[in-house]
C-alpha cells in the first residue's frame, strides 16, 4: 500500500498529445494564418509566436502535474506559476467519468474525471488527462469500489463483481436523431467557424463556381421562395448533424449494473465515454420528452444523482440513462434503475381548472402583448400591416401550449417517490425518492394567492437540485409535502397549534 | 377550499420593527438616482417645463407609494420561526415564498450585517443546505436575536453529523 501513496505523474504518452490537442484547439486561427501569411504583416508572426508559446504551455502541463491516492483522499497538483493541490476526500466522491476522444484512443489513454458534487466550477475538478486506459481503468474501480475497510466484510462480493445489461441501443434508434435537435447547435458552430475561416482568409464564396451559380438562382426567386429555400435548407442541415451527433455520441451505448453498486454506461463512437454513478448517490429518474422527441413517441431517460448536475460544461449529458430512444424503452430503463416500477407509470393527479387558466392567461394573454404592440407600432411608426397580420399566428400557437402545458401538469407520491411532470417544449416527468428531498419552498405570487394556488419545490442536493409542482392548489401542495416528508410540516399545521 | 387556505400557519415570529425603517431608506437610495436624473435633464433643457415636471411628478408619486407600502407589506410578511426540528422562513411582498429545511439537514448557517444594516443594528442570517436551491435568508433581524439564532442553530447542527444530502 505505500507504494500507492506516491505521487504519480499522467502518462508519458500525453508529450505528443498536449500539443497536437492546442494545435487543434486553435486551427481556424492556423488557417487564417497560412492564407495571412502569403498577404505579409505583423499579426502573421504574432500568431505564429502565439502558437509556439500554446504548444510549450501544453507540453508543461504533463511536468507540472501529477496525483496520488491515498486511502482517504485524492490530490492532484498541477500549474507552474500558480501551484494548485487539490484535495478530495474519498468518500465524497459521487462519480468518475473515463473518456477517450480519437487522440487518446490512437495511443491507448483515457481522461479521468472524478466528481464530488459541490465542487463543480470548472477549475476544482479532479482532472487526469490522460493515464493509460488500464490505469483509467483500474483507478476507477479503486475509487469507486472501494474503501480498503469494507473490503474486508465484502470479501465474496468483490471477487465476483459481475455485470448485469439494462440497456443497449439497437442500431434502428437512430430515427431519433433527426429530433433531438442538437444539431442545431453544430450547424451554428460550423456556420460561425466557415464565416471565420473565409474571414480569415480573405475568400469570397460568391466567387466560387458553384455557389455563383445557386446564388444567382437565388436572386431570381423572389423573397418568399428565397424564405422557403432556406428554411428547407437548414432543417434538412439540422436534420443531418443532429443524426451524426446521435450516432457520434449513442454509438454502442450500454448502460449495465455491477453488483457492487454502481450504474455504468459506456458510448461513444469516436470519443468513448464511460460514466459509472454510485447507487447510493442515485434519487431518481426523469423522463424528458422535447416536444419534437415527443411527436414520433420518443424520450430520454435521465439519472437524478448527487454529484452529475445536469448540463453543466463536461459534466453535460452525464446523467443521460438512455439516449432518445422509443418511450416505452425509456420507462423500462427508468424502472430498472428505479427499483418500483409504477411511479414512471402511474396516472397522475392534475391541478385542476384554476392551474390551466393560468397556463391560458400567461401565455395567450403574452402572445396578445405582441399582437397589440406590434399593432401600435404599425399605427405609430408606420411599420408595414403584414407584420402584425403575421403575429397572429402567435395567438393559436399560444393556445395550443398552453392547452399542453395544462395537459402536462400532474403530480403523484407513490412508494415513497415524489412525481411530478410539466412542461411542453421539454415535457419532464421527473420521480424523486422522497428521502432525496431535502426541505420545500411553498413560492405563490400576487396572482397564485388569488387563485389558490402555490409552486411546491422540492429541494434536494441531486440534479437540477430542485422538482417544482408547479401551480397546485394550495390544499393538495400541503398534503404532498407532509405526506413525503411526515414530520416535518406538522409543528407549522394550523390543526397541531390551537 | 377554505380550510386549506388556513392549513399552514405562517412562522411565529416577526423580524426588527426597525426593519421597516430600514428598508425603506433603501428604497429611497434606490429612487434618488432615476430621481436626480430627472432634475438634472429638467435643468439642461427648461424649454419643455411642463413634460418634466409631470414625469417627475409621476416618478415622486411612484416612488413615494413604493416607500410607504412596500416596508409595511413587507414587515407583515416576512417571519421566521426555528424549532429544534425545522427552520421555517417567510419572505416577499407582492409575491411571497415560505422555506422550509430540517435542522438534520443543514449545511451552514451564516450571519452578516451591511453597512446600512450596522445604523440600523440589523443583520441577516443565511441557512443553507445541501440542495442550490434552497437557502433560508431572514432578512432584517435584531442583531442579538440574530446571533441567538446562530448558536442555537449552530448547536444542533454539530449534534448530527452526516454528510446531509
Amino acid at each position: 500500500m505505500t507504494e500507492r501513496t506516491e505521487w504519480r505523474r499522467l502518462s508519458g504518452r500525453m508529450l505528443v498529445i498536449h500539443p497536437i490537442q492546442e494545435l487543434l484547439r486553435a486551427w481556424p486561427v492556423l488557417i487564417g494564418l497560412v492564407f495571412a501569411g502569403t498577404a505579409g504583416g505583423q499579426s502573421s508572426w504574432w500568431s505564429l509566436g502565439g502558437a509556439i508559446a500554446v504548444i510549450a504551455a501544453g507540453m508543461l502541463r504533463w511536468f507540472t502535474t501529477t496525483y496520488r491516492v491515498s486511502a482517504e483522499q485524492v490530490q492532484v497538483r498541477r500549474g507552474l506559476l500558480r501551484r494548485r493541490l487539490l484535495t478530495v476526500p474519498r468518500d465524497r466522491i459521487r462519480t468518475v467519468d473515463v473518456t477517450a476522444n480519437l487522440l487518446h484512443r490512437s495511443l491507448g489513454l483515457a481522461k479521468v474525471e472524478v466528481g464530488t458534487g459541490r465542487t463543480d466550477r470548472k477549475d476544482d475538478a479532479v482532472k487526469l488527462d490522460a493515464l493509460h486506459v488500464d490505469e483509467a481503468t483500474r483507478l476507477r474501480a479503486e475509487l469507486l469500489h472501494r474503501t480498503p475497510a469494507r473490503r474486508e466484510t465484502a470479501r465474496e462480493e468483490t471477487a465476483t463483481p459481475s455485470e448485469v445489461l439494462l440497456a443497449a441501443v439497437p442500431a434502428a434508434w437512430v430515427r431519433y436523431g433527426p429530433f433531438t435537435l442538437t444539431g442545431l447547435v453544430t450547424v451554428g458552430v460550423i456556420a460561425g467557424v466557415a464565416g471565420r475561416a473565409v474571414n480569415e482568409a480573405h475568400l469570397d464564396p460568391g466567387r466560387l463556381g458553384p455557389v455563383s451559380t445557386l446564388l444567382e438562382r437565388w436572386e431570381h426567386a423572389g423573397l418568399p421562395a428565397e424564405i422557403a429555400a432556406l428554411v428547407a435548407v437548414l432543417v434538412v442541415a439540422v436534420a443531418i448533424a443532429s443524426t451524426l451527433g446521435y450516432v457520434l455520441a449513442f454509438y454502442g451505448f450500454r448502460l449495465t449494473r455491477n453488483t457492487l453498486g454502481t450504474l455504468h454506461v459506456t458510448r461513444g463512437l469516436i470519443t468513448t465515454r464511460s460514466i459509472t454513478i454510485e447507487e447510493r448517490r442515485l434519487h431518481g429518474v426523469e423522463i424528458s420528452e422535447p416536444l419534437l422527441l415527443r411527436a414520433v413517441r420518443g424520450a430520454r431517460c435521465l439519472a437524478i444523482t448527487t454529484g452529475l448536475r445536469v448540463g453543466r460544461g463536461a459534466e453535460r449529458g452525464g446523467s443521460l440513462l438512455l439516449p432518445p430512444a422509443p418511450r416505452a424503452e425509456a420507462v423500462r430503463v427508468g424502472a430498472l434503475v428505479l427499483g418500483p416500477t409504477t411511479p414512471l407509470t402511474a396516472p397522475l393527479t392534475g391541478h385542476g381548472r384554476r392551474a390551466a387558466r393560468r397556463r391560458y392567461t400567461r401565455a395567450v394573454g403574452l402572445a396578445a402583448l405582441v399582437v397589440a404592440a406590434l399593432l401600435v407600432l404599425s399605427w405609430t411608426a408606420g411599420s408595414p400591416a403584414w407584420i402584425w397580420r403575421l403575429s397572429l399566428v402567435l395567438l393559436p400557437v399560444a393556445a395550443f401550449l398552453a392547452w399542453d402545458r395544462a395537459r402536462s401538469l400532474g403530480h403523484a407520491l407513490i412508494e415513497a417517490t415524489l412525481v411530478s411532470r410539466r412542461g411542453t417544449l421539454v415535457r419532464r416527468r421527473s420521480a424523486l425518492a422522497c428521502e432525496g428531498v431535502i426541505g420545500w419552498n411553498l413560492r405563490r405570487s400576487f396572482f397564485q394567492r388569488r387563485a389558490g394556488l402555490a409552486t411546491l419545490v422540492a429541494t434536494t442536493a441531486a440534479g437540477r437540485q430542485r422538482i417544482d409542482v408547479q401551480d397546485v392548489p394550495l390544499g393538495e401542495a400541503l398534503r404532498l409535502a407532509d405526506e413525503a416528508l411526515p414530520g416535518l410540516l406538522t409543528p407549522f399545521l394550523d390543526s397541531a397549534d390551537s | 377550499m377554505e380550510s386549506s387556505e388556513a392549513g399552514l400557519r405562517p412562522p411565529r415570529h416577526r423580524v426588527s420593527p426597525r426593519a421597516r425603517a430600514y428598508w425603506a431608506v433603501r428604497a429611497s437610495a434606490g429612487w434618488l438616482m432615476p430621481v436626480a436624473a430627472q432634475v438634472i435633464w429638467l435643468a439642461a433643457d427648461t424649454a419643455r417645463l411642463g413634460p418634466h415636471v409631470a414625469g417627475l411628478v409621476l416618478t415622486a408619486v411612484v416612488a413615494a407609494a413604493h416607500v410607504t407600502v412596500m416596508p409595511q407589506w413587507r414587515y407583515r410578511v416576512h417571519r421566521w420561526e426555528a424549532t429544534p426540528e425545522a427552520v421555517y422562513t417567510q419572505s416577499g411582498w407582492f409575491n411571497q415564498e415560505r422555506r422550509i429545511a430540517p435542522v438534520s439537514r443543514i449545511q451552514t448557517v451564516d450571519s452578516e450585517r451591511g453597512p446600512l444594516e450596522q445604523v440600523f443594528r440589523l443583520a441577516n442570517v443565511t441557512v443553507t443546505t445541501a440542495s442550490a436551491a434552497g437557502p433560508l435568508k431572514i432578512h432584517g433581524l435584531d442583531r442579538d436575536t440574530a446571533q441567538r439564532l446562530v448558536d442555537e442553530l449552530t448547536e444542533g447542527t454539530s449534534a448530527d453529523r452526516s454528510d446531509a444530502t
